[in-house]
């Protein structure tokens, strides 16, 4: 079980990486649980300030920038 | 092998942005004359005529808006992929309050800045140990400073302009930052902000290819122009009509030097409105047209671009109202008077 958490305050921004990440984890066929976190300080916790960040396995993938639901879907299946 | 299907296939990547280049320096050297040839030979509008005058403005100043706004936001966002907030923050931690202050109105230039960071952004320069003051100079400067304004300042009234306004917005930054760091505001910041502070920072470091910032950049651009498009059209087209059919005189007695509200009343009358810097640049530039002094109309853009109201409800959500309402003051205040000695400079 994957965890992928997607880092904003709910923007529309953020709204469409979760919507990228729920794709990819069709996409790449594993199994993977999407959280949203909003609380800042838990964001800003993990090292990000600009948002949306993303973060898989506990590992922050990317920051400022919403990357395509094929982009997410290579990053689970690598490691 | 997961992998390798899961890749979509791209042309090269020179390939693409050559021929992107290309076409919009084309674009870029037929549209005046393509506009005046549509007005005046197509439409057989008459060279005097109000309705002329004005259709002529706006068909050449749409194209040209949207192309340097395409051009220039592609490029930026590309240089501003190399400074992310994370990057600079240990730049900014443990300066003193004026290198700090210096530092932190420069940087608010290159950073990308979107008000729906605001507040982890302003947690983690506390977190760092930034100072206040500094923080503020940064949250000053880099919502109105940027570099697209500048380019697009440029590109339209010349380089005077342009660093005049970077001058202005730099100096509003900078003292600004000062006057709240003098000031010792530290109380009014919400306390669970202060909880966090000297937690040792989490440093992260990701990689991006040159595709992927270009591809960045590009999403980023479309996504803008599309939001401004229609605010774009309303203000090219009031700024049309403001060239063909409003008298100067009008104007000018408004908005003049004589009117010594005038300053106060922009940035007043900016409040509500809350745009890219790059939307306000047709209207300032029908205004500016028409007579509006300089300092008037850098007024009016610095408060449109930095006065917002959506930024502060974000804020109050880490520092408490003394605090607000002191950077609001500190911000409006600044504006108005680079407003009056821009005026007084100019006159």
């Amino acid at each position: 079980m994957r965890t992928i958490e997607v880092l904003g305050s709910g923007c529309p921004n953020c709204r469409r990486l979760e919507a990228n990440a729920r794709e990819a984890v069709v996409m790449a066929g594993v199994e993977a649980e999407v959280r949203h976190v909003t609380d800042p300080r838990e964001i800003v916790g993990r090292g990000v300030m600009s948002t949306p960040g993303l973060v898989i396995d506990g590992k922050v993938v990317s920051t400022g920038r919403i990357p395509s639901a094929g982009d997410i879907a290579v990053w689970l299946s690598q490691s | 092998m997961t992998t390798l299907a899961l890749r979509r296939p791209t042309a090269p990547l020179p390939a693409v942005a050559g021929t992107a280049a290309a076409l919009w320096l084309v674009a870029w050297l037929v549209e005046a004359p393509a506009a005046d040839w549509l007005t005046f030979t197509v439409l057989g509008l008459g060279r005097d005529s109000h309705l002329g005058e004005a259709t002529a403005f706006f068909l050449e100043d749409l194209p040209k808006v949207l192309l340097l706004l395409t051009g220039i936001v592609t490029v930026v966002t590309l240089i501003r992929g190399f400074f992310p907030p994370e990057r600079i923050r240990p730049m900014l931690a443990g300066r003193g309050l004026v290198p700090g202050s210096f530092a932190a109105a420069g940087l608010g230039v290159v950073t990308p800045f979107c008000s729906c960071s605001a507040v982890p952004l302003f947690i983690g320069f506390v977190e760092a140990g930034v100072p206040l003051g500094v923080t503020f100079a940064f949250l000053i400067s880099s919502p109105m400073v940027n570099e697209v304004a500048l380019v697009m300042l440029w590109g339209l009234f010349g380089p005077g302009i342009a660093l005049a306004y970077m001058a202005a917005g730099l100096t509003v930054a900078i003292v600004g930052g000062l006057v709240i760091g003098r000031l010792r505001l530290e109380r009014y910041v919400e306390d669970y902000v202060w909880e966090l502070a000297g937690r040792p920072s989490t440093a992260i470091a990701v990689h991006l290819t040159w595709s992927d910032r270009l591809g960045d950049a590009w999403s980023y651009t479309r996504t803008l122009v599309r939001k401004l498009l229609p605010y774009l059209l309303i203000g090219i087209g009031l700024g049309a009509l403001i060239h063909g059919y409003a008298p100067t005189d009008l104007i000018a007695s408004i908005g003049g030097r004589s009117n010594p509200l005038a300053v106060p009343l922009v940035v007043l009358l900016a409040v509500p409105m809350y745009s890219n810097a790059a939307g306000t640049i047709p209207i300032v530039q029908a205004l500016l047209g028409k007579g509006l002094p300089l300092g008037t109309t850098l007024a009016f853009m610095m408060a449109v671009t930095a006065i917002s109201l959506p930024e502060f409800v974000i804020l109050r959500r880490v520092i408490k109202l003394p605090l607000l309402a002191v950077f609001i003051g500190v911000v409006s205040t600044g504006i108005v008077a680079i407003g009056f000695l821009f005026n007084a400079i100019t006159g």
